[in-house]
């Protein structure tokens, strides 16, 4: 007995070894990545500060890191000309949201659609291609002047160029799913509707949600673009007098501000995905990590 | 021995439901440059009710979409398929498919792949529920009920498939080479397992193979297709009695090397024409 229990010590000890050298090894590596991007960040930003400090850049023009940090006090604490940040924050990221919504929900919608039924894919296929080469930026001019400075313009602007993106993936992702299936359970006696429900729809949700993470990157650029065209309130319309008055530290600062914000966006994107798209095998969101 | 070779009848007064009636079943399809291509040409073929019925043949020779016509699923250029007594011009009721890649849904679990068929039926979902774990447990995958098909082995997701075509008792249960991508072992586990499910439900079956043996050992009746365009050369009759147990020993009586023998002799032209013709295009 006791023989077995030191042949089974001696079976053990390489295996905890073996184990704490593995986690030793994964910490090592973990501490590496931190120190590189820490590295990278001291690189651009003080390189930044130094150039500009220096006076081989003009931060009159290029800005300079304390100058922005600085600008996003001053942002914070005694805010903007046109009411505080938050107030301004929030109608831009009501902008984006709505816009985000409505294009998504239009580009799914239309990408099912046409997805599955050819004849109507062939009569919009051009007139789709056709819209999608005009630069559909401008239309935030067109949109200014027909529905005023108020939200609804920056939101149109935000669901148009969101639509394309979500509608192309939708449109593919239907047109990728497997015919096998779409067989199994029309033989299984499935409606038209019900092989949407239990087979199209599932199968293209891979591919929309994979475009929502542009598509909400593209919902912040037109929401701020049409904001810089012409509006009462919003990041764009700080970034627009700032840019009137040379002050190039501000326009960072907002960067930085809708940056922060289009990450917290992107995160409980990712956290959708993984929830809708948990019967997927791991590796495959593994290689979206970055 | 309540069993005997010939001929297996069904669920009493379901006969004629299950009767598989090809009669001189032409199938062309338009290419893409506007070709007229003949997939198969005046099949006539009958499967009995409860009959298991092989079709082998040389690649490309339409067994496929011999298949597709029996479903309903495409329509016939010439000729008729009926099932039971009637004509199959949509969806036939009562049908089961089984592909070669198994079309189970991903994201769905091994439950909701195997429920599926009643839910379509408009069976309450907790009475489907209730069959589908019975059918899980049947195809031994009982505790696995929650997991995705992307965890599951090649053969256990057979499994899942299996239970899932057979879950609404189809009266005809038609099988498109289902156990072509697995390994040997794996295979005969399968084959094993369905004519165990097969014997107690006893639908006709249409079972394509490229494996002579898997027909042989499987089936009442061996049908030959001829190299493209399809068309049926030979019949033969399996008399092996049933039930046969498994397939593994099978291989080794005397009758079944006989019968895969004669079968060959058929088949062998077939395939070497169909090997010539493919060679000829690749040179």
């Amino acid at each position: 007995m006791t023989a077995t229990a030191v042949r089974r010590a001696v079976a053990q000890a390489p295996a905890t070894d073996l184990q704490l050298a593995a986690h030793r090894a994964r910490i090592r590596r973990m501490v590496w990545i931190r120190l590189g991007q820490f590295f990278v960040a001291l690189f651009v930003i003080g390189g930044w500060q130094w150039f500009t400090a220096a006076g081989w850049v003009d931060k009159f023009f290029f800005g300079q890191p304390t100058g922005i940090w600085n600008s996003l006090v001053h942002l914070f604490t005694v805010g903007t000309a046109f009411g505080s940040i938050w107030e301004n924050l929030w109608v831009t990221v009501q902008e984006a949201l709505l816009g985000f919504l409505l294009g998504t929900s239009a580009g799914v919608v239309v990408g099912i659609l046409l997805g599955s039924n050819r004849y109507l894919a062939s009569v919009f296929g051009p007139y789709i291609k056709i819209v999608n080469s005009v630069p559909r930026i401008v239309l935030g001019s067109i949109f200014i002047v027909a529905f005023g400075l108020g939200v609804f313009p920056k939101v149109l602007l935000a669901a148009v160029l969101v639509f394309f993106v979500v509608f192309f993936n939708a449109f593919q992702g239907v047109r990728e799913v497997d015919q096998n299936l779409v067989a199994n359970v029309r033989v299984l006696g499935a409606s038209p509707l019900q092989v949407a429900r239990h087979v199209t729809i599932p199968s293209a949700m891979t591919w929309i949600i994979a475009s929502l993470h542009t598509a909400f990157g593209f919902a912040i650029i037109g929401a701020l673009v049409a904001e810089v065209l012409g509006a009462t309130h919003g990041i764009g319309l700080i970034i627009s007098q700032a840019q009137g008055s040379f002050d190039p530290d501000t326009v960072f600062a907002c960067m930085v501000i809708t940056s922060v914000f289009t990450l917290l966006a992107e995160y409980l994107i990712t956290l959708l995905e993984r929830s809708i798209l948990r019967w997927r095998p791991p590796n495959r969101s593994e290689s979206q990590a970055i | 021995m309540v069993e005997t070779s010939t001929p297996h009848v069904a669920k009493p007064g379901a006969e004629d439901e299950a009767r598989i009636n090809i009669v001189g079943l032409t199938k062309r399809y338009l290419t893409p440059k506007g070709e007229v291509f003949t997939a198969i040409r005046d099949v006539t073929l009958t499967v009995e009710p409860g009959q298991f019925c092989a079709i082998v043949g040389p690649t490309g020779c339409g067994k496929s979409t011999t298949l597709a016509q029996v479903s309903g699923l495409e329509q016939p250029s010439s000729g008729s398929v009926s099932v039971g007594n009637q004509i199959v011009d949509g969806i036939t009721r009562g049908v089961s498919y089984m592909f070669q890649a198994d079309a189970l849904f991903p994201w769905k679990s091994v439950l909701g792949n195997v429920m599926i068929g009643p839910l379509l039926l408009g069976t309450p979902k907790a009475e489907a529920t209730g069959l589908a774990k019975d059918w899980l447990r049947r195809v031994g995958l009982a505790g696995f009920e929650d997991r995705f098909p992307h965890q599951l082995s090649g053969g256990m997701r057979k499994r899942v498939a299996m239970a899932a075509a057979l879950i609404n008792n189809p009266r005809i249960l038609l099988m498109d080479e289902p156990f072509g991508a697995l390994d040997v072992q794996t295979k005969a586990i399968m084959q094993t397992e369905l004519l165990q499910l097969w014997e107690e439900l006893r639908p006709s079956v249409l079972f394509i193979t490229h494996d002579l043996d898997e027909a042989v050992a499987l089936s009442d009746r061996v049908v030959i297709m001829t190299s493209s365009p399809g068309s049926v050369k030979d019949i033969f009759d399996i008399d092996l009695p049933r039930p046969r147990g498994d397939v593994q020993h099978i291989r080794h009586e005397q009758r079944f090397l006989e019968l895969q023998g004669q079968i060959w002799e058929s088949l062998k032209d077939e395939v070497t024409r169909a090997y010539e013709r493919s060679a000829a295009v690749a040179a």
